[in-house]
This record gives structure tokens, C-alpha cells and sequence, in this order.
């Protein structure tokens, strides 16, 4: 099916991107990898698409004092081989590879996928656990919001009219653990878990659970595994897919569980 | 009402300047506007891999990246990189090896598979099927495909 | 005696085989690798027009009113039209078969009048002169609908509390019975009497090129030539002739390169019927690809079925009878030409097909439903028939505490016991069942896998073994189709022209959809003649060029084309030799022609290159004798008659891994043996079946069109219909028993559908062999991990 049609205008800067955004119907295109997949199959009817992929303020990954700000027009593939990432924040070079194929992360990016929200998706799930700080710019000024605050139901998030997200924030956190099922290499999972661990605790975040990624709040704080495996079924209320009922979803979760669980238990 | 934007880009090393209505994929362009139909569509919803073509270096979906996007972008396709012999080798490979049958896949395979061997890995068999996994192929059952990425790389025969 | 003289598999003699046996790559493939192919939707035509369709997005309801006012003043478009303003143009069709007895079907328009039946039926087309425009124009159409109620469930159809067919009085298309007798009185008496229940995923083919049509009408000479990516040019040849009342030699169809077909592109599609009248109707060139949303919508489905069977078993594991009951939902009409009951009806033919029980009963209903319609998909009903008839078995197996591979040997066809003709009715020319499954043992190292096997359960790995025996049906005769009144040829012909230079031009009514035909058809033509392969050119595809022929569909490319490709070398062959015999005033059998020229039979001393021979007999033919005239160009055909089928033979293996915790099977590896004659070309056979293999894991792990209660497909895309990719797919090991058949001079079977035969049963009983010390069944295809769970009961 082809896309229907729309107008298209490639923003110079931040500030001429601000203004095309007021326009009715307008919507951002960044790495194209979700928008354009539902524009051809007419799913969405956008006037105006504007292309964010020149601005040179949402790029780039930089060290921070702990930890590492990564903007929104990084792709998958420019993340997968960022050293710093490697050092600050494992857990997304774990959750990159998972992340649908090379041609695709090519192109595809951290700030569309934050800002799709897709609650199959990986990014999502490793900035709840990573507990990032997303960076939203508009036209007035920025907004930072914790990624507890950001996911706020099925494909929708706290980005507000006029306002773009410019980067996430992710703290220094060095063990990590994603795992994920997937029914075939790249697919998006039946259910994922990204998992972190450090002086401060465990913090556990599933995807493919619900309407949004999902902070496993109780299993996170348990002590043992049996009881970590017991409180997951008052964290997830996992929805049905296609192929998949509540019941295995939950199921599925707790062996991901399992599996991380040494890791994220080792003593400092 | 087409909205056409003025895009100036090189494809196979050629400056091409058109107005294209955005909506118009950049495989559509490549086909229907400048007769390059070896880069095949599968479904356009980016599952596939068949409209595989590279952009600046590194291989994209053709149908999800419209062609407006391609503006002052190198797009080198199946008719570019055969012309300029840097798949010679994968394709005698592929021929050798029976790695395809219909062909319809066959493009967009040679350009995911020639990424892997520019890459100058040397990568397991699990590794090549995972590098095109995101390339589907109804007729062959991939094995042929990986053999024959096996032996460009290793020089295996 | 010269080369190829003899029948390639006369027994006793030494033939020089020319290429036969050689694993020759595909000549011509670099066109293909370049992307520089001619596929339908490559092909560039002044004035072309593009039709998009728009298709019911009910189940089942009345078009009670079509509004195209706003789409009539979209940019862009030409026409719009309903199915009335269609039906003026093309005919409707009744898809039935004489020897289906009782088979029944209301008619079909090109586009539905008045009532839709699936989800996706198309009720009005748009023409423009973009394929966006078609599709900015069709959103504009506005309908409305008064829904109908909805037959999705096989067991409702059956039940027929709603008849989607008033007209037709039930929901059943088509039943079939057969009984041996003695049946009840073999289970009555058996030790062992097993049952099962076995569900069959409907799936489909996504060939990765959409059905594609491009129809163009020349109304100066009331002449369509259709350039067509189709499997069978000469049988839409007569069908855009009967239904579009055009004289048969005014339609041509073209078929260029065909981005896989499998039985997906051998089917008459109403919006493909449409296409061609809305050329005529338009006078211009017209275009539809069928995109990916659409495809899934409306190209053929398969392989709905669910089967009870049972089997009785002596106490020494000795199999006494098979008893089956299988229901097939095959949406609201059966499909033209073909029919919707033949899959069924190979169910019932093949059940059981391997072994040497006397006794057997089968019960078959087809039933409508709203669905999406079902056809002939590769292998047609053989993966439900070995699937069911293996899974069974090795219930048995189980029960009886037998080794699988023991209990096989003992039940399976002797390999001297033929001619056979099985409880069903058909019969076996000559299988092999005994040398595949003793090569099958060896090739996989069976008892080391086994001891590994039991090694590993102990540290909770759980790997499973799963064999699959299997008949095919390959070669069909006109009791295929022909005897039904279908006009579908059984017999292809092979025309074969010596070209002036000593080329070699090959054209065959077989078609070349990636599976290597062509090729194949070049080495048996280089063969039989005696020239070298680079001097071979092969054209099909073509209806305007190439003899009269069936195509290519049931395995019968090689065994029936390549059949007719042999005669007619043969016959050229020995032309060649009169021209060169006058030419050198020799006697003809002091001849032969070898590396391309013609040379003394005994020493064989270089007499004439074939140029020459080309040379003389086009511009010189003052030089020959006054009575003598030179015919370089011969046709032959071939028909098969003495069996219904070639039946083949094979077996298959799968190694794999079950994560009993999260339901996930790892594939590790697959073997498969097959039989199927003289192999022509050994590198294109195995491929033949490693893509067919892999088709069949789609089938047993990934592939169902899922549909609502509503009868809605709820999966109709790539992303969330899963087709089998690389990163799961295991390699193949392949190997071969070869057993030519009589029939022919070449010996040849088919071997297009093997893989797919037999893979869904192999790797069913892999993950039940697996699942075995956990006491846990799977019998519903695909075995997602949430069906295997179920299963071992970690979830509800
Ligand atoms: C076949 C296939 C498989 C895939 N598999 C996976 C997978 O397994 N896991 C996964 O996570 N993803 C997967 N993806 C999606 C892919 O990761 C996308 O790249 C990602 O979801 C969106 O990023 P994008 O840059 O492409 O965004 P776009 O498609 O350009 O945009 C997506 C949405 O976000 C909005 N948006 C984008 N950037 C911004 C911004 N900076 N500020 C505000 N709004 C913005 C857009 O308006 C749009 O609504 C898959 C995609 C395909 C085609
Ligand atoms: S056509 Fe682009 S991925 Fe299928
Ligand atoms: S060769 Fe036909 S799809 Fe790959």
C-alpha cells in the first residue's frame, strides 16, 4: 500500500522545527522506522512531516558526571558501537542488539523510540530501569522528566504539543542483564526484561507486559528469588497479544526472571 | 497538492535532481522514476529486506525512507554496486551456490550480505544468518545463501 | 551404441549421461543477481494504467449501496466500476470437477455483486493512472454494508445452523468416503488400538513477489496479450479467452521472471480476471500488483484441517488399519479451475500411505466458511496427510514401547513389493521406503543421537527425534484434473530448433519459477543432442512461442517437460545426423554428434562442427540432395498414462531442542532422503527441497492466518504473520535413493514439494519425542511456545 499524502520540510535548526511543529497536522519524522511503516499502510494521515534529522543539538553521545546524555537522533547502530555507551550503560548495548536488523538500525533512533513508545519496545523498558531523565525541548524552554513519569499509556508518553525530545539521560549503572524471547532473531519479544543492579538496589523492567514498560516495583525489592517470582504477579497485569495469553505472558516474565537473577543479586 | 520538493541526490554515481511528492518511498523513485527496478518491493512495511539499497555507506530499507530524505545522500543500488564489480565475488558465490531461485530476493540479500563482508569480520555461520535474518526468502531456505556468504568471506568453496 | 540412445536407466547398460547427474549451475542467473530481471511489475508500457481494488472489510454482508462520486473526482483516476459493470466483460465461473462426486460451488464473479463473503473480497475497482491515485480514490468510496451473519468455525459449517449459500442447501462443498471394509473388525481385534486428534494451521504462501497482471488489449485486432506471473500460461490462455469472449488465438500470455509461486499463482483470481476485462474494457495497458496487506487477504489459503485418527497395531507391532476423519474449511467458494476439494481428497488418498496395512477407512468433509478461500499450496494436502499419519504412528510407537525407526521398518512397504496398490486406491510403481530410512539411519548417525539424547536428559536438556516417511504424488496424468473436465493439459511439449551457428533452442510449456526448470531443460536438451551446455538457449513461458502445455504445478516440471525436452534432442538429433549424413555422403549410423560436432560413431574422428552442418542446411541447401529436406526444429510431447501419479518417496529427520521453561524449540538440524528417480541436477534437487523443508517449518512452528470470531484476519501483515527467516532456520543435510520410473525414457519424478511433504510431521514428532519424559503432547500446528506450555502445563 502506498502512503497517502502529506507535505515535507527538513528543519534547519531547532528553532525553525519549533515553529513547523504548531502547524495542524504537522508530525516529526526522525529515523522513519515506525512512522513510515504505518504511513503505508495509511494507518496515519499526518499533513506535514518534519524531518528532524539535520539538527545537530539532538545528536551525539556525551559523557556526563555519572553518566552519559544520548541524543535523540542517535541511531541503533551509531549506539551499538559507542564506546561510552559500553562503559556507562551495558544494558543498551545489550538491548540494541534485540532491536529488529541492521538496515533497520541504520536508521532508526533512540528518540523515536522513546517517543513512540512502543510497549514491546527496548529502549523503553532499559530507561525505566536505568531510571533515565528524558530531555524535552520547546519552543520556551526544556523539560526534564523521569522516564517513571514519561511512559503514560499505549503508544503515549508526556512529550506535550510543540515539544521535541532532545536527548535521555542514563546514569553510570555497570551490571546489567536484558533478556529478552523473541520468536525470531530481531522480532519485537513476547516479553523482555532489563534489569540493573547497584549499591542502591535492583531495579527491574519488563516490555511486551502492557500498555507502557512496566518498573517490576515488588520483585525488584525482594530478597530471594522465590519471592521475587511470587510478588511479579502483583507487578505485571501482562495484556494478551496474537499468539500469546496473560497467563504465558506472566509466565514467560518469571523465567526471564530466573535467568537474570544471579546476576542482579551478586553482593557489591 | 503533491507537495513536490525539489531533491538533489547521486544514485550509482549519478546527480539526479527531480521533484518528488513526499510521499513517494525512495524504492518507488528508484523504480518508477529512474528505471532502476532491480530493488524489488515485499511488502513495504519493512519486514522483508527485499528493498534493501545502501544510502551514504550503510544499508537501509528502501520503502522506509522516503525519497525526499535522500536529498544530498550517495544511493548506490543491486544495478550500481554489479556495474561496479564489488559484489562480483558474492554473486559468482551466490551463482555458484544456487543461493537463489525466483531471484526476487536476491538484490536486497546481495546488498545485506555485501555489508557483512565490507564489514572485514570474520563471522560464524549463526552470525551470517543473523545478519540477514532480516532478509526474507521464501524459495531457498536460506542455507545456500549462508554458504555462499561463508565462502566470499572465508574463501571457502 | 551412441550416447543417449538408450533409455538413460535401461539397466545393465553404460550411457554416457551427457549433464544428467551433474550438479551444473544455473545457467543465466547473473541477469537475476544484477537485478536486472523482467518481473511483472518491472515491465515499462506507454498509457499503463494501475487498478486498485476495493474489498469488503466484512466477513460476510450485503453491499446494500456504492457511492463513487468523490472517487470519480479523485486526481487521477479513470474509471470506477462495480461487479456488474465488470460482469459485462467476463464471465463468472463455477468451480467444480466431474470426478469430484457432488462437489459443489455457487458461481463466482470477478467482483462480487451484491454480497461479499470474506474479509477482503473485492466489490469495486478503481482505475488511475497511479497505483496511489487507485489508492487515494478507493478511501473515497463510500458503502454501505448490511452485515450478514458469519460462518467462521469449521464445526459450524458442518453444523449449518447458517448456510452461507441458501442456494447450495448446507455449508458442504464437497464430502468424500471410502472404506476397505474390515475395518471395525482389525480394531476390534488389535492390541494396540491408538487415537489422536490433530489441528492444521490455515496458512499461505507469501511468495515474495505479490500476484502481479499487467493486461493489454489491442482493440484494432480484438487481441489481449497478458503478461502474467503465473504457473500455467496456456491454461489462462483459454480461460481469459472462454470468460472474456475473446478467440483463443488472439490471447497471449507472457510469463516472465516470477518471484516465487508455489501454487500461490496457479489459481484464477477474481481481481486478476478483472484486471484483464477492465483493460478490454478501457482499451489501454493495466496494471495490479497485489501489495502485502492485500495478499494476505486474497491470495490462496491452506491447509485448514482438523483430522481424528486412529490406528490398530498387533501386539508385535504389526499396523492393521487406519481410520480417519478429517474436516477442511476452505472459505465461501472452492477456486476455479482446480477446485477447493483436491486437498482434501490427497488426505484421503495419502493417509497412511507408507505402511502395509490392508484395512482402511476415511470420512472427509470440505466446508464453506467465510473465510478467505483455499487452494492447491505447495504439497497440497500431503503435510496434513504424513503429519497425521506419522504423528499417529509414533503414538503407537510409544505405546508399544518400540523404537520409532524399528517400528517403521517393520510397518513399511517392502521395497520388492512392487507394483502395490494401496487401501486407498492408488498405486506405487516402484518406491524405496526401506533403502531411505536405511540411509536416513546412517546419514544422521542415528543411535549416536539417540545415545546423546538420553545422555543429556539427565542434565534436563530436552532433545527431540522426529522421523516422517512419506509418499508424494509427482508426474500427474489427466486423472489429475483433465478427467474432471477441467481444461487443464496433463501432457507439455518441447519444441527444439538447431540454430544456423549450431545453438540450440529450447521451448518448453513448462514454466521457470526459480526452481532451476530451464536449466535442467538445457542439460537434457545438451545431452540428448551433443552439444555443450553453453550452446543451449531455453525460452518458456510463453504461450505465443512454446508447444501446448500444463505448466507447472504437482511436482511434474522435470519428470513430464524434461520428458518431452529428451524426445524431442532424440528426435533432432537424428534430423542432425541425415543433414550431416547427406552432407558427408556417409551412412547415417556410422554417425554420432558429440562436443559440438558431428564425428565418426566408432573412432570418433571430428567429421563436421554443427556450424557448418547449420551453415549448409539454412543457406546451402542447393548442395544436399534434390529429395532430401533438412528439419532442424522438432517437437515432442509427453503425457504420463500408465499410473495416475509417479508416486516418490522419502523420509525426513529433525533435531531439536525444547526449553521446556519458556516453550522455545531450537532447531539443530534436519535431514532428508528422498527418492525421486533420475536425478537430473543433484545441487538444484537439494535445493528443491531445503527451501521446501524450511516452507514446512513455517507450517509446523510459525505460519497460521489467524482469524476473529467476526471473521476478521487479525494477522495480515509481515509483522505479525511469521514466516520462517535465517537466524532459526537449521542446516539440511540432504541425500538420495534413486529409482527412475519406467514411464519414461529419462526416468525422472518430481521433487518440487518433498520438503514440504514431509518437514511439519518430522518436526512435530521432534518436539512430542522431546516432550516425551515430561508427559506432555503437542498436536496443533504451529507449536508456539504458548501451545507447547499448554502442553507440559505451565500455563492454562
Ligand atoms: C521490521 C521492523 C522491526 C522492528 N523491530 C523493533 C524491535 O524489535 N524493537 C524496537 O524497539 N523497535 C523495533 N522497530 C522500530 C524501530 O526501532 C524504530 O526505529 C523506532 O521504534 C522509532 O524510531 P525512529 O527514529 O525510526 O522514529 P520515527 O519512525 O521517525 O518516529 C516514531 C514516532 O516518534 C515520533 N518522534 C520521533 N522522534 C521524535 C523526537 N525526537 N521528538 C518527538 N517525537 C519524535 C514521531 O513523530 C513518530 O510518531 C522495528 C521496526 C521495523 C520496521
Ligand atoms: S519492501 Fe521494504 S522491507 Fe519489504
Ligand atoms: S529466491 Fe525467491 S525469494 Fe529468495
Amino acid at each position: 500500500m502506498k502512503a497517502p499524502s502529506f507535505a515535507y520540510a527538513k528543519a534547519k535548526s531547532l528553532a525553525e522545527a519549533f515553529e513547523l511543529i504548531e502547524r495542524p497536522g504537522a508530525r516529526i519524522l526522525a529515523g522513519g522506522q515506525s512512522l513510515i511503516p504505518s504511513l503505508n499502510m495509511r494507518l496515519a494521515s499526518p499533513e506535514l512531516l518534519i524531518d528532524i534529522t539535520g539538527l545537530k543539538d539532538l545528536q551525539g553521545i556525551d559523557r556526563r558526571p555519572g553518566g552519559l546524555r544520548i541524543g535523540a537522533l542517535v541511531t541503533h547502530a551509531q549506539l551499538q558501537r559507542s564506546d561510552a555507551v559500553d562503559q556507562h550503560a551495558p544494558l543498551l548495548l545489550q538491548a540494541a542488539a534485540h532491536i529488529a536488523h541492521p538496515a533497520i538500525r541504520n536508521r532508526g533512533t533512540m528518540g523515536g523510540s522513546l517517543a513512540l513508545a512502543d510497549p514491546a519496545a527496548e529502549y523503553p523498558a532499559c530507561a525505566l530501569a536505568l531510571n533515565a531523565t528524558i530531555v524535552l525541548v520547546h519552543r520556551r524552554g526544556e523539560r526534564r522528566v523521569p522516564a517513571a513519569k514519561f511512559f503514560k499509556g499505549l503508544f503515549e508518553t508526556d512529550i506535550r504539543p510543540g515539544e521535541i525530545l532532545a536527548a535521555a539521560e542514563f546514569p553510570k549503572v555497570e551490571r546489567s542483564v536484558f533478556l529478552e524471547l523473541a520468536r525470531r532473531h530481531g522480532d519485537y519479544a513476547i516479553v523482555g526484561l532489563a534489569g540493573v543492579a547497584d549499591a542502591s538496589g535492583r531495579r527491574i523492567a519488563y516490555l511486551g507486559v502492557g500498555a507502557t514498560p512496566v518498573f517490576a516495583e515488588q520483585a525488584s525489592r525482594a530478597v530471594s528469588l522465590n519471592a521475587a517470582l511470587e510478588l511479579l504477579g502483583r507487578d505485571l497485569q501482562p495484556q494478551a497479544d496474537l499468539y500469546n495469553s496473560s497467563a504465558t505472558k506472566l509466565h514467560l516474565a518469571k523465567v526471564l526472571l530466573s535467568r537474570a537473577w544471579t546476576t542482579l543479586s551478586k553482593p557489591h | 497538492m503533491d507537495h513536490a520538493v525539489e531533491t538533489t541526490l547521486t544514485v550509482n554515481g549519478t546527480r539526479i535532481t527531480r521533484r518528488i511528492a513526499p510521499r513517494v518511498h525512495l524504492v518507488d523513485f528508484l523504480r518508477d522514476e529512474l528505471g532502476l527496478t532491480g530493488s524489488h518491493i515485499g511488502c513495504e512495511h519493512g519486514v522483508c529486506g527485499a528493498c534493501t539499497v545502501r544510502v551514504n555507506g550503510d544499508i537501509v530499507r528502501g520503502c522506509l525512507m522516503l525519497a525526499v530524505q535522500a536529498d544530498g545522500c550517495t544511493v548506490e543500488t543491486i544495478e550500481g554496486l554489479s556495474d561496479s564489480k564489488e559484489l562480483a565475488p558474492l554473486q559468482q558465490a551466490f551463482h555458484e551456490h544456487n543461493a537463489l531461485q525466483c531471484g526476487f530476493c536476491t538484490p536486497g540479500m546481495l546488498m545485506a550480505a555485501q555489508d557483512l563482508v565490507r564489514s572485514g569480520t570474520k563471522p560464524t555461520r549463526d552470525e551470517i544468518r543473523a545478519h540477514i535474518s532480516g532478509n526474507y526468502c521464501r524459495c531457498t531456505g536460506y542455507q545456500a545463501i549462508v554458504d555462499a556468504i561463508e565462502a566470499t568471506i572465508n574463501g571457502k568453496g | 551404441m551412441g550416447k543417449a540412445e538408450l533409455p538413460l536407466h535401461a539397466p545393465g547398460t553404460k550411457v554416457d549421461r551427457g549433464y544428467i547427474g551433474e550438479s551444473v549451475p544455473r545457467p543465466g542467473l547473473q541477469r537475476l543477481l544484477q537485478g536486472r530481471g523482467a518481473f511483472i511489475d518491472d515491465l515499462r508500457f506507454p498509457r499503463l494504467a494501475h487498478v486498485a481494488f476495493f474489498r469488503s472489510p466484512y466477513a460476510h454482508a450485503l453491499v446494500k449501496k456504492l457511492d463513487f462520486k468523490a472517487a470519480l473526482r479523485a486526481p487521477g483516476v479513470i474509471a470506477v466500476l462495480d461487479g456488474r459493470a465488470v460482469a459485462e466483460y467476463c464471465t463468472p465461473w463455477v468451480a467444480v470437477l466431474a470426478h469430484l462426486k457432488g462437489i459443489k460451488s455457487p458461481p463466482q464473479h470477478a467482483i462480487a455483486i451484491e454480497r461479499a463473503c470474506w474479509q477482503g473480497e473485492a466489490v469495486a475497482a478503481v482505475v488511475a493512472e497511479s497505483r496511489s491515485q487507485a489508492e487515494d480514490a478507493v478511501a473515497l468510496i463510500e458503502a454501505e454494508w448490511k452485515e450478514l451473519p458469519v460462518v467462521v468455525d469449521m464445526d459450524d459449517a458442518l453444523a449449518g445452523r447458517n448456510v452461507i449459500h441458501p442456494d447450495l442447501g448446507d455449508n458442504i462443498c464437497f464430502k468424500r468416503e471410502h472404506d476397505t471394509g474390515g475395518v471395525d473388525d482389525a480394531f476390534s481385534s488389535a492390541v494396540v488400538v491408538v487415537e489422536e486428534t490433530f489441528h492444521f494451521g490455515r496458512h499461505t504462501g507469501v511468495c515474495l513477489e505479490g500476484r502481479a497482471i499487467l493486461a493489454d488489449y489491442n482493440a484494432g485486432e480484438h487481441s489481449l496479450t497478458v503478461y502474467h506471473a503465473t504457473q500455467a500460461p496456456h491454461m489462462m490462455q483459454d480461460i481469459f479467452s472462454r470468460h472474456l469472449n475473446i478467440p483463443e488465438a488472439n490471447v497471449r500470455v507472457i510469463t516472465k521472471d516470477v518471484g516465487g509461486s508455489f501454487g500461490i499463482k496457479v489459481h484464477v483470481y477474481p481481481d486478476e480476471m478483472a484486471t484483464a476485462a477492465i483493460s478490454v474494457m478501457l482499451r489501454r495497458p493495466v496494471k495490479f500488483v497485489a501489495d502485502r496487506l492485500e495478499s494476505f487477504l486474497s491470495d490462496i489459503h491452506a491447509r485448514e484441517h482438523k483430522a481424528k485418527v486412529r490406528l490398530a497395531c498387533s501386539k508385535e507391532g504389526d499396523i492393521l488399519a487406519f481410520d480417519l476423519d478429517d474436516v477442511t474449511a476452505i472459505g465461501p467458494y472452492s477456486v476455479y479451475p482446480r477446485t477447493s476439494g483436491i486437498e482434501g481428497n490427497q488426505v484421503v488418498n495419502l493417509t497412511g500411505g507408507p505402511y502395509k496395512h490392508q484395512k482402511y477407512r476415511a470420512k472427509m468433509h470440505v466446508v464453506f466458511t467465510n473465510k478467505n478461500v483455499t487452494c492447491q499450496y505447495r504439497a497440497v494436502g500431503h503435510p496434513i496427510a504424513v503429519a497425521l499419519t506419522e504423528g499417529i504412528v509414533d503414538i503407537a510407537a510409544q505405546k508399544l514401547g518400540m523404537d520409532p525407526a524399528e517400528f517403521r521398518r517393520r510397518n513399511l512397504i517392502a521395497d520388492d513389493a512392487y507394483p502395490y496398490t494401496f487401501p486407498s486406491g492408488i498405486k506405487f510403481e516402484k518406491l524405496s521406503h526401506h533403502k531411505t530410512l536405511d540411509l536416513l539411519l546412517q546419514k544422521m548417525d542415528y543411535k549416536a543421537l539417540r545415545a546423546e539424547q538420553a545422555e543429556l536428559r539427565k542434565q534436563k536438556i530436552y532433545r527431540g527425534i522426529g522421523l516422517a516417511s512419506m509418499i508424494e504424488v509427482t508426474n500427474p496424468s489427466p486423472a489429475f484434473y483433465g478427467v474432471g473436465g477441467a481444461r487443464i493439459s496433463a501432457q507439455d511439449g518441447a519444441t527444439l530448433r538447431l540454430e544456423p551457428t549450431g545453438m540450440l533452442t529450447v521451448m518448453c510449456s513448462v514454466t521457470e519459477q526459480g526452481q532451476g526448470t530451464e536449466a535442467i531443460f538445457a542439460q537434457i536438451a545438451a545431452s540428448a543432442v551433443g552439444v555443450s551446455l553453453a550452446k543451449v538457449k531455453v525460452i518458456t513461458g510463453d504461450t505465443g512461442i512454446t508447444p501446448y502445455g500444463g505448466g507447472t504445478w504437482a511436482s511434474r516440471g522435470a519428470g513430464i517437460g524434461g520428458e518431452a525436452v529428451l524426445l524431442a534432442g532424440r528426435a533432432l538429433r537424428s534430423n542432425m545426423l541425415d543433414v550431416a549424413a547427406a552432407m558427408l555422403k556417409m551412412d547415417k549410423a556410422e554417425l554420432d554428434i558429440a562436443g559440438n560436432a558431428v564425428v565418426h560413431k566408432l573412432t570418433t574422428e571430428k567429421k563436421l562442427e554443427l556450424a557448418e552442418l547449420g551453415r549448409v542446411a539454412y543457406f546451402r541447401p542447393d548442395t544436399l540432395p534434390l529429395d532430401f529436406q533438412s528439419e532442424l526444429t522438432v517437437t515432442r510431447h509427453y503425457t504420463p498414462r500408465q499410473y495416475g501419479f509417479t508416486f516418490t518417496n522419502g523420509i525426513q529427520a529433525s533435531l531439536l531442542e525444547v526449553d521446556p521453561d519458556s516453550g522455545f524449540v531450537k532447531l539443530l538440524k534436519h535431514w532428508c532422503v528422498e527418492d525421486s528417480g533420475t536425478v537430473i541436477n543433484p545441487m538444484l534437487v537439494d535445493e528443491q527441497l531445503r527451501g521446501g523443508v524450511v516452507q514446512g517449518i513455517g507450517a509446523a512452528l510459525f505460519e497460521e492466518c489467524i482469524y476473529g470470531p467476526d471473521g476478521q484476519l487479525l494477522n495480515g501483515s509481515m509483522a505479525d504473520y511469521l514466516v520462517p527467516m535465517a537466524g532459526e532456520m537449521p542446516d539440511i543435510v540432504c541425500a538420495h535413493v534413486e529409482t527412475p520410473t519406467m514411464q519414461s525414457q529419462l526416468g525422472a519424478k518430481g521433487v518440487g514439494e518433498a520438503g514440504t511433504a514431509g518437514a511439519p510431521g518430522a518436526i512435530m514428532n521432534a518436539i512430542n519425542d522431546a516432550l516425551a519424559p515430561l508427559g506432555a503432547r503437542v498436536t496443533r500446528m504451529p507449536f508456539t511456545p504458548e501451545r507447547i506450555l499448554k502442553a507440559l502445563k505451565k500455563v492454562d
